[in-house]
């Protein structure tokens, strides 16, 4: 069975700098992969190369068998991605933010499938007031009602945490929960190692350029999640 | 769920891109105010600096107007990008499965758009404030070419001016240059329609401008998706 994402000797470089190093990555249909590792680790570029927003220096990379950057249209309907960064417009409001990704994704009829997004994250009773009035939280649920608008089978998602507060954090678990159980693979990045303990079926730790460590959810406790960490940034530590 | 089609036309997602842009702008209003305030301050102070009789007044008409046109086009050019960079939305883009030529082409026509809007509120204005009727066929047609060739280089260099910090500052510093082929057929055609020169003597500068126009949204139509390649 086709990986849904496939990555071998994967290299980014910036000029000298060289930030991924010979990378080898799969996932399994379905499968929630949290990505981890220290700041400057690559977990960013990593993802930013998966979404096609980055070209590789050399390696491989294939998103449901489709090569990057060769069939990159092909690939990017079939991913959807969170950052940090909600990507939405202020001046809009969530259901025409939402109208106009789904004119970006070719969605005929789109109202319903939004009408279904935005009860999903919570937002169907704001869904006509613009989004520069939404909290944080609220920004950050709709930008994965964005994300997932065109029901890719990948999910990529780039410290969807970053800046939420306690409420917010607790309502996007919710989200994750419901859109994990819809049978997406689904790539995390975060530095909150209590959050992707309850959510994660893999914890890949990603260190100095390539993955250092990688354990199933049912090959460690979530108490020994920390330990499991440290021991992977400590090995490749320079 | 709704279908997806397999492919998202260039047509679609340039009409989506510019739907968005105009939007946007009907709500904010922040780029139109902008550019509007700053043409007007230009006309002002222009109209103020050279204190000229009416005769001379007619002779430097189009170079000011042209000077007003630019320079308020140049804010609207940068911030029409920033706002895209600023928020991330770029990103969001170039995400999607389309044809990146069709983010060149509905960011451009917004922009024109945009610059089409100053320029109407501007001519009448100045046809008050230096006695100049600027309402001629022909110079409106001038108008139109030259914002158009403009707005082409203008939004493909702005594209590459805000990955840089110093975007403010190297938008003019790349876009001057490049544009200056049609600042100058603009302003001699201009400067033909309102000293009454006879149209063969004008029409070298129109063709000029045309030829800029194509030849620019062709290269745009072509680089583009390196541009934004990171």
């Amino acid at each position: 069975m086709t990986a849904a994402i496939a990555v071998s000797r994967l290299t980014k470089r910036f000029g000298l700098k060289t930030v991924l190093r010979g990378l080898d990555f799969t996932a399994a249909q379905g499968e929630f992969v949290a990505l981890l590792g220290p700041n400057g680790a690559g977990k960013t570029t990593f993802l930013r190369i998966l979404a096609s927003l980055s070209r590789p220096t050399a390696g491989e990379v294939r998103i449901g068998g489709a090569p990057l950057p060769q069939e990159a249209a092909a690939v990017r309907r079939r991913l959807g991605v969170v950052s940090h960064q909600p990507l939405l417009y202020g001046d809009l409001t969530a259901e025409e933010n939402l109208r106009f990704f789904a004119r970006l994704y070719g969605l005929s009829a789109p109202e319903p499938r939004i009408a279904e997004v935005l009860e999903l994250v919570g937002l169907a009773r704001r869904r006509h007031d613009l989004v520069r009035t939404y909290s944080r939280g609220m920004q950050q649920r709709l930008a994965i009602a964005r994300a997932i608008l065109h029901d890719p089978e990948v999910l990529l998602l780039d410290e969807p945490y970053t800046g939420l507060d306690q409420d917010a954090s607790a309502m996007l678990d919710a989200v994750l929960h419901e859109v994990a159980a819809q049978g997406r693979t689904v790539v995390m990045t975060s530095h909150d190692l209590s959050r992707v303990a309850a959510l994660a079926s893999r914890f890949d730790v990603l260190a100095r350029g390539r993955i250092a460590a990688s354990a199933s959810r049912e090959a460690i406790a979530d108490a020994q999640l920390l330990d499991f960490y440290r021991a992977a940034i400590a090995e490749e530590a320079p | 769920m709704s279908s997806l089609s397999p492919v998202t036309s260039l047509w679609q997602a340039t009409r989506a891109i510019v739907w968005k842009d105009l939007t946007a702008e009907r709500r904010s209003r922040e780029l139109l105010s902008a550019m509007l305030v700053f043409a007007l301050l230009v006309i002002l102070s222009f109209n103020f600096a050279l204190d000229l009789d009416p005769k001379t007044r007619g002779s430097v008409a189009s170079g000011v107007l042209w000077v007003t046109f630019i320079f308020a086009g140049t804010l609207g050019l940068n911030r029409s990008m920033a706002t895209e960079k600023d928020r991330g939305c770029l990103d969001g883009l170039l995400l999607a499965p389309i044809d990146r030529s069709a983010i060149y082409f509905g960011k451009a026509i917004a922009n024109l758009a945009f610059m089409l809007i100053v320029e109407a509120i501007v001519f009448p204005l100045y046809s008050v404030l230096y006695n100049v009727n600027l309402f001629l066929p022909g110079l409106l047609l001038t108008v139109i070419l030259g914002s158009v060739g403009y707005v082409a280089v203008g939004t493909l260099l702005s594209s590459m001016a805000v990955q840089a910090r110093t975007r403010d500052m190297l938008l003019p510093i790349l876009l001057f240059p490049v544009a200056l082929p049609v600042l100058i057929a603009a302003v001699k055609a201009s400067a033909g329609y309102l000293s009454g020169l006879p149209l063969e003597e004008i029409t070298p500068w129109l063709n000029l401008l045309g030829v800029y126009d194509v030849i620019f949204i062709a290269v745009a139509f072509m680089v583009f998706d390196f541009v934004v390649e990171e």
